[in-house]
């Protein structure tokens, strides 16, 4: 299960992180390298730009030279439940700006207790009104942490 | 008489009520995390760094300390009782301690653990009250040369025990560099990688990478399944938690052994608690009369190595705290938190601040002591964490990562970046990627490019200034070395056998 993902991986990253060395290369060779008063901007970027990109073609020419060992199959619904979970923590960020902390949270959590893990609603319902009132209560009210505020004010 | 003198300041610094009251938190919820399978104490000393900016820094440290410590006892419930490790540290202990609870003898198995543990960890915190002032005496000497060799050296030994691929892990440490180069340079006020985006003028926060790296990406691997793990049987009335003298005298050896193993490992960056519980339970075996029936519910079995991960603690405080060099992802959090009080580790570090360090260490001797207490007669109850729905704890970790990182900056941003950071994190660990290297290699960074450039213009642009001074040189070229290990098989054979059983 997990071979599968990391071979194939391998070759995906490897590109990824050619791209981002060559990207790195790019960028720091527009900075200064060796100036009057020693190295630039671009002298500690520079090298290890093309140590990345070096590196990453090695992975990427090791992951061609064994393509034929294909390993296990990657399992796709572990792997949805993980996105799911990240897809809901971004769209309860997303919704920090309208809603707020407080209520965006709540329906975070409502989400993971009855979708991701299947609980009654009225128990869902439960575990996100509390939770999000914990949060409110412990860092807002008690240690005086900043939650993000919504257009409801709280 | 230094260090007696030291020593008492730091009992009237941790003996303070909020030092105590912050100790007991700290080693409290090291038990509790250490219980708890799938929630590590770099995730969670991650999760509340940004909670103790308005702490007195001397509690703050003394607090996740705690719970770096705490969680090395808190690990070897589970994997006595269940034969799953709560921490990786403790995984060399369900081998026999395990098989000790299958035989009736838990209770001696737990006791045990918590006194290896108290015996080791205190010999630990010894070793670095001795230890530490002479080494950030002898650091006074170095200089920024010196300084990027040894930082070279010591991401060099955690790229070599951080993962089975070498070329992964160097390239985790390089994106590591590559983050902390993000931002305005110091130097020229240059502004590197930052996508026009006025936010990340300042760079990208080492909170916001740290939770999401470990926190986050801890969270999604544990989401993959639907199945609630947690939720195993716990053995009830647990009796008799003190070993007999029979148990104690079977065991002199191991608490020895775990003790001198654990610090000397974990003074090495890369050791880490792991392959220090390892490496003595190896010993311990290898050195036993009876070293046939390891691995079927022998007492040493348990007590070696939860001395030497409890140990270790000690000894990876010792380059963090007096050359400012991290061995671990743990460490290097608590590098991060120190810098963000307003302190420098390193050699001037004891002499500037003797009363955080002496406080530091003068509450780990009362920690351990709080956690021997603890452990001994709570366990059963400490059992009961395991019982707690992962429904619940899942939001509720999401929620404190994310109040922690929107604390540090106020900007929503940050959130944005913490998710692209958990989303890195999840796919570094499902493709092999360690995170260790990804971290140290952060913390280090900005300190690794001023080494380099200042040497650099000491020397108006000659490398060979870090070839020319001894101490860099041997120190580069041990680099160099612990880097080419993998090309020598029977070294590398010996690495691989590390991270296996790691």
């Amino acid at each position: 299960m997990e071979d599968g993902t990391r071979k194939s991986g391998d070759l995906w990253s490897g590109l990824a992180l050619a791209a981002l060395g060559f990207y790195i290369i790019i960028q720091a060779s527009q900075w200064e390298y060796l100036g009057p008063d020693g190295p630039g901007a671009g002298f500690f970027p520079l090298w290890y730009g093309v140590v990345i990109l070096g590196l990453s073609v090695l992975l990427i020419v090791s992951h061609l030279r064994r393509a034929h060992d294909r390993g296990n199959p990657t399992d796709w619904s572990r792997l949805g439940r993980a996105l799911s979970t990240w897809f809901s923590l971004a769209v309860a960020v997303a919704l920090f700006k309208p809603l707020g902390f407080v209520i965006s949270f709540a329906l975070l959590t409502y989400f993971i207790v009855a979708v991701m893990y299947r609980r009654p609603l009225a128990t869902a319902a439960l575990v996100a009104v509390a939770s999000a009132a914990g949060f409110y209560l412990v860092f807002d009210l008690a240690l005086s942490v900043p939650l993000p505020v919504g257009m409801l004010g709280f | 008489m230094e260090i007696l003198a030291g020593l008492l300041n730091g009992f009237a610094v941790a003996l303070e009520p909020a030092n105590l009251f912050w100790c007991f938190v700290g080693v409290l919820l090291g038990t509790v995390v250490g219980i708890l399978p799938g929630l590590g104490p770099p995730a969670t000393i991650a999760m509340l760094l940004p909670l103790t900016f308005n702490m007195n820094p001397a509690g703050a440290i003394i607090m996740l300390a705690g719970i770096y410590y705490g969680a090395k006892y808190g690990g070897s419930t589970t994997s006595i009782l269940m034969n799953v490790p709560g921490e990786s540290a403790s995984v060399v202990t369900c081998l026999d301690g395990y098989q000790m609870a299958r035989k009736g003898r838990a209770g001696p198995a737990l006791g045990i653990a918590a006194i290896a543990s108290f015996v080791a960890g205190t010999v630990g915190v010894l070793g670095l009250m001795l230890v530490a002032p002479p080494i950030a005496k002898f650091a006074l000497s170095f200089s920024s040369p010196e300084y990027f060799a040894l930082m070279s050296l010591g991401l060099a030994l955690v790229v070599l025990l951080a993962g089975r691929s070498i070329v992964k892990a160097l390239l985790a440490a390089l994106v590591g560099l590559w983050i902390a180069s993000v931002g305005t340079d110091l130097f020229s006020s240059t502004s590197r990688f930052t996508f026009g985006q006025m936010e990340l003028l300042s760079g990208i926060d080492f909170v916001v990478v740290a939770i999401g790296v470990f926190a986050l990406a801890e969270v999604m691997v544990n989401m993959e399944a639907r199945e609630e793990t947690q939720l195993l049987p716990v053995p009830k009335g647990l009796r008799n938690l003190l070993p007999t003298l029979q148990d104690l005298k079977d065991c002199r050896f191991a608490f020895v052994n775990g003790s001198v193993i654990g610090f000397l490992v974990g003074a090495l960056p890369g050791g880490g608690s792991t392959i220090a519980s390892f490496l003595s339970y190896g010993l311990e075996k290898a050195v036993s009369p009876r070293r046939e029936q390891f691995g079927t519910g022998v007492i040493e079995g348990v007590a070696a190595p939860e001395g030497a991960n409890n140990s270790e603690t000690g000894g990876a405080l010792v380059p963090l705290l007096t050359l400012g060099i991290p061995g671990s992802g743990t460490t290097a959090i608590l590098l991060a938190a120190l810098v963000l009080w307003g302190f420098k580790p390193g050699p001037l570090f004891i002499p500037e601040h003797p009363a955080l360090f002496w406080g530091l260490v003068a509450s780990m001797y009362i920690g351990n002591v709080m956690l021997l207490i603890l452990n001994l007669p709570l366990v059963p109850l400490f059992a009961q964490v395991l019982r707690m729905p992962v429904y619940l704890l899942y939001p509720l970790i999401l929620g404190v990562s994310m109040v922690g990182v929107y604390s540090v900056s106020g900007s929503l941003f940050d959130l944005l970046l913490l998710m692209v950071f958990g989303l890195l994190g999840y796919l570094m660990r499902k493709l092999d990627y360690p995170s260790a290297p990804l971290i140290l290699g952060l913390a280090l960074g900005a300190g690794m490019e001023r080494a380099l450039r200042q040497s650099l213009m000491m020397s108006e642009g000659k490398l060979s200034i870090l070839v020319s001074r001894p101490i860099s040189a041997v120190m580069l070229s041990l680099a160099v070395l612990v880097l080419l290990i993998p090309m020598f098989g029977k070294l590398n054979a010996w690495r691989l056998r590390a991270l296996e059983q790691g």
